[in-house]
């Protein structure tokens, strides 16, 4: 495959989905630690009746409004899901179920009573995304990387997601030091002054960020496997932070770039005419990595407990 | 309309799904309890979202036999398996590695899915067979309900509830108290499967009329709804399927009455209503009973503390207590005691002195632990008691000028 072919088809899709993998992996190390993990499920399932919303308020399907919409929903869900849990002394999981269910219910009734046949809006993108549709028609080869007027006709997706991933990054290494205590031992973080309420819900905020922006270019089905899947899988490599979160990010890269490569060209290798949604294969790729992991990653036994392996 | 939709009055399909929805209700109000007093809720959305390849591979599977993939058991059947692959498959990363129960959940829910949706565009672009109906299994589509789909589910939903009658006590221990159960020799962990196993089967049967996105709700919402209204798990496993069945019946009857209003969301909207009001309303942990308990609680706090400063003769500036006290007769406007209010004012003080003895006496310890400020001593000590704390206490004494 030359550049001429895969710079403007290939390219992107594969830097969005990267950064994409990358900047969901980096808190989902911090959630999956602090047994958080399904707050990515919750808000990617929410973030449906969010885009609805902020389409039935501006008429247009614009990229700003709707990824407010999300925000705004994803937040709304976060402080729903807690006062179902205070107000009605509610398991955390079950108030989670009952709040991002019936938001979704909410959004596909919204959507089937907006249902105009002009608008493209419907759930199955939400769901899968169009990775494979965010090409850079501008480009005629790797010369067009340095060239300014072909990179005007980047997709915008690329651009937002790289800004995204730079916020997340940014918020982590900044907060390194009391995400890293916070999460391990909360109650020695707030005897040492660490504000454990606020950077909680901080770390939600900026992984509903990342969901609400991952969502945009990729759907939702790669947020809620990059969440998980990667952070786990490097758990089972390692006992260290800094070693786990390096390890999530390599498997992050490696199932973008593999899913990605192996539904566009991998049903061509097997004789199939079409390719495959990536967004789904990227997922998959993740679980094998997942799988691997959990099969013969050098921690992937609880320390200590007994009888296990 | 709606009273015709109510009332099966709205033809064929409408009363079909009407029934299908009310029988799959209760069984995934029922199932779902036990899920959710295990405090595994969430369980029930890996186990839904991993149907998806199963739905998929039946669906290839029939197409490869001749058929035109069409046919509900074997999409059904294909769902169940991969469904119990992937629950087994969480189970094991639960059991076997480190990964806490949530992140298993999420993993397997999203690769699982992720899965199904590859398989679903390899379908598309097969473009044999009657694809069209599989996107529907996302979020249920009961427009073209055959009476062989309503049979389906009928005959599934009623073996799950028969099921969950058979083995109920032994899932109910396991719930409370797993470690008591495995002392007794249960075998909480294949409990625990068959448990899920029902959840799975609800979830199969529910897969036509809501989704498999939505049966997670139906699953969740019904039985967190019950708990609200009693501290008996019978009772709550016969609540909740009540919600669930009232809430597959209404919302069936609502989106039959008008058009585009899907089936799945409705009746998750439904049972979403029921869990408000029960939040809001139920009587002893619902949010209104909490703030009529503190309004009362204030209201004897200040009813206290505003007749000990009578009884001290102390001035009351604060207008809560003024107004709390005027109002059950024992102050004037002035803040000045009326005899009622002087009796009872006397009677705090001496009660407080009452308490302070019980509280420093060793004897009373138990006693001493009920001390709130508040609590009468008549409800917690006999008349021989007082009678002994007040010959401690003495008469009154003069007060030397």
């Amino acid at each position: 495959m030359n550049g001429e072919e895969f710079v403007p088809l290939s390219l992107t899709p594969l830097l969005i989905g990267t950064f994409a993998a990358i900047a969901c992996a980096l808190p989902g190390n911090f959630l999956v630690l602090r047994k958080q993990a399904l707050i990515g499920d919750a808000i990617s399932h929410v973030v449906l009746p969010g885009i609805v919303v902020a389409f039935l308020l501006t008429g247009t399907i614009s990229t700003w409004p709707m990824m407010l919409g999300a925000a705004g929903a994803a937040v709304v869900a976060v402080v729903l899901i807690e006062a179902v849990r205070r107000l009605g002394q509610i398991e955390a999981g079950a108030a989670m179920g009952v709040v991002f269910t019936a938001m979704f219910a909410a959004g596909v009734l919204l959507l089937e009573q907006t249902y105009t046949s002009t608008v493209h809006l419907d759930v199955e993108h939400a769901l899968y995304g169009n990775l494979e549709s965010l090409i850079w028609l501008d480009a005629v080869g790797w010369s067009s990387v340095l060239d300014p007027v072909a990179l005007a006709g980047l997709p915008p997706e690329l651009p937002r997601i790289a800004l995204t991933l730079l916020a997340v990054s940014v918020f982590v290494w900044l907060f390194w030091r009391p995400l890293k205590i916070s999460t391990f031992d909360e109650g020695f973080a707030r005897t040492i002054g660490v504000r454990t309420g606020v950077l909680g819900m901080a770390l939600v905020i900026t992984a509903a960020i990342a969901a609400v922006a991952a969502f945009d270019a990729v759907g939702s089905i790669i947020v809620i496997a990059m969440f998980i899947c990667p952070p786990a899988a490097a758990r089972m490599m390692t006992n260290r932070l800094e070693t786990q979160i390096a390890w999530s990010i390599v498997f992050a890269i490696l199932s973008a770039v593999s899913g990605y490569v192996l539904a566009g060209y991998g049903p061509l290798w097997l004789g199939a005419a079409d390719a495959v949604s990536a967004a789904g294969m990227i997922a998959t790729m993740s679980g094998l990595i997942l799988a691997f992991a959990a099969l013969w990653g050098p921690c992937r036994t609880r320390a200590g407990a007994p009888g296990t392996a | 309309m709606l009273w015709d939709a109510l009332t099966l009055q709205l033809g064929y399909n409408a009363t079909l799904v009407a029934i299908g929805a009310t029988l799959l209700g209760i069984s995934a109000g029922v199932t779902g309890t036990f899920l959710f007093l295990r405090k595994r809720a969430l369980v029930s959305d890996a186990i839904s979202h991993a149907t998806l390849p199963g739905v998929c591979l039946g669906f290839m599977a029939l197409v490869a036999f001749g058929g035109d993939g069409r046919n509900l058991i074997g999409l059904l059947a294909g769902s169940a398996v991969s469904a119990w692959v992937g629950l087994l498959c969480m189970n094991w990363l639960t059991r076997h590695t480190r990964l806490a129960e949530d992140a298993a959940v999420g993993a397997i829910l999203s690769v699982f899915f992720g899965l199904g949706i590859v398989l679903l565009t390899v379908i598309q672009t097969m473009g044999v067979g009657r694809q069209a109906g599989l996107e529907g299994f996302l979020l249920g589509s009961t427009a073209g309900m055959l009476w062989a789909d309503a049979l389906v589910i009928a005959i599934g939903g009623a073996a799950t509830l028969l099921l969950v009658m058979i083995i109920r006590r032994p899932m109910t221990m396991v719930a409370f108290d797993p470690e008591y159960a495995a002392a007794r020799g249960l075998p909480v962990h294949r409990i625990d499967l068959a448990m899920m196993g029902l959840v799975m089967a609800v979830t199969v049967v529910g897969l036509k009329i809501v989704g498999l996105i939505l049966i997670v709700a139906l699953l969740i919402i019904p039985p967190v709804t019950a708990r609200f209204w009693t501290d008996r798990s019978g009772r709550v496993v016969l609540l909740a399927g009540l919600a669930g069945g009232l809430a597959g019946y209404l919302g069936a009857a609502m989106s039959a009455s008008a058009p585009n209003l899907p089936t799945g969301p409705i009746i998750v909207l439904v049972s979403f209503g029921f869990f408000a009001l029960s939040l809001l309303l139920a009587p002893v942990r619902g949010v209104l009973a909490a703030v009529l308990r503190q309004l009362r609680f204030q209201r004897r706090v200040h009813i206290r503390q505003g007749l000990l400063a009578l009884a001290q003769g102390q001035k009351i500036y604060e207008p809560l207590t003024l107004r709390l006290l005027r109002r059950a007769g024992f102050a004037r406007a002035d803040g000045v005691a009326t005899e009622i209010g002087k009796a009872r004012a006397a009677k705090a003080l001496r009660d407080e002195k009452r308490w302070e003895i019980v509280r420093a006496d060793q004897m009373h310890e138990a006693t001493a632990a009920l001390y709130d400020g508040l609590r009468d001593i008549e409800t917690v000590l006999t008349q021989d008691q007082i009678a002994e704390i007040d010959r401690q206490i003495g008469g009154p004494q003069e007060v030397l000028a």
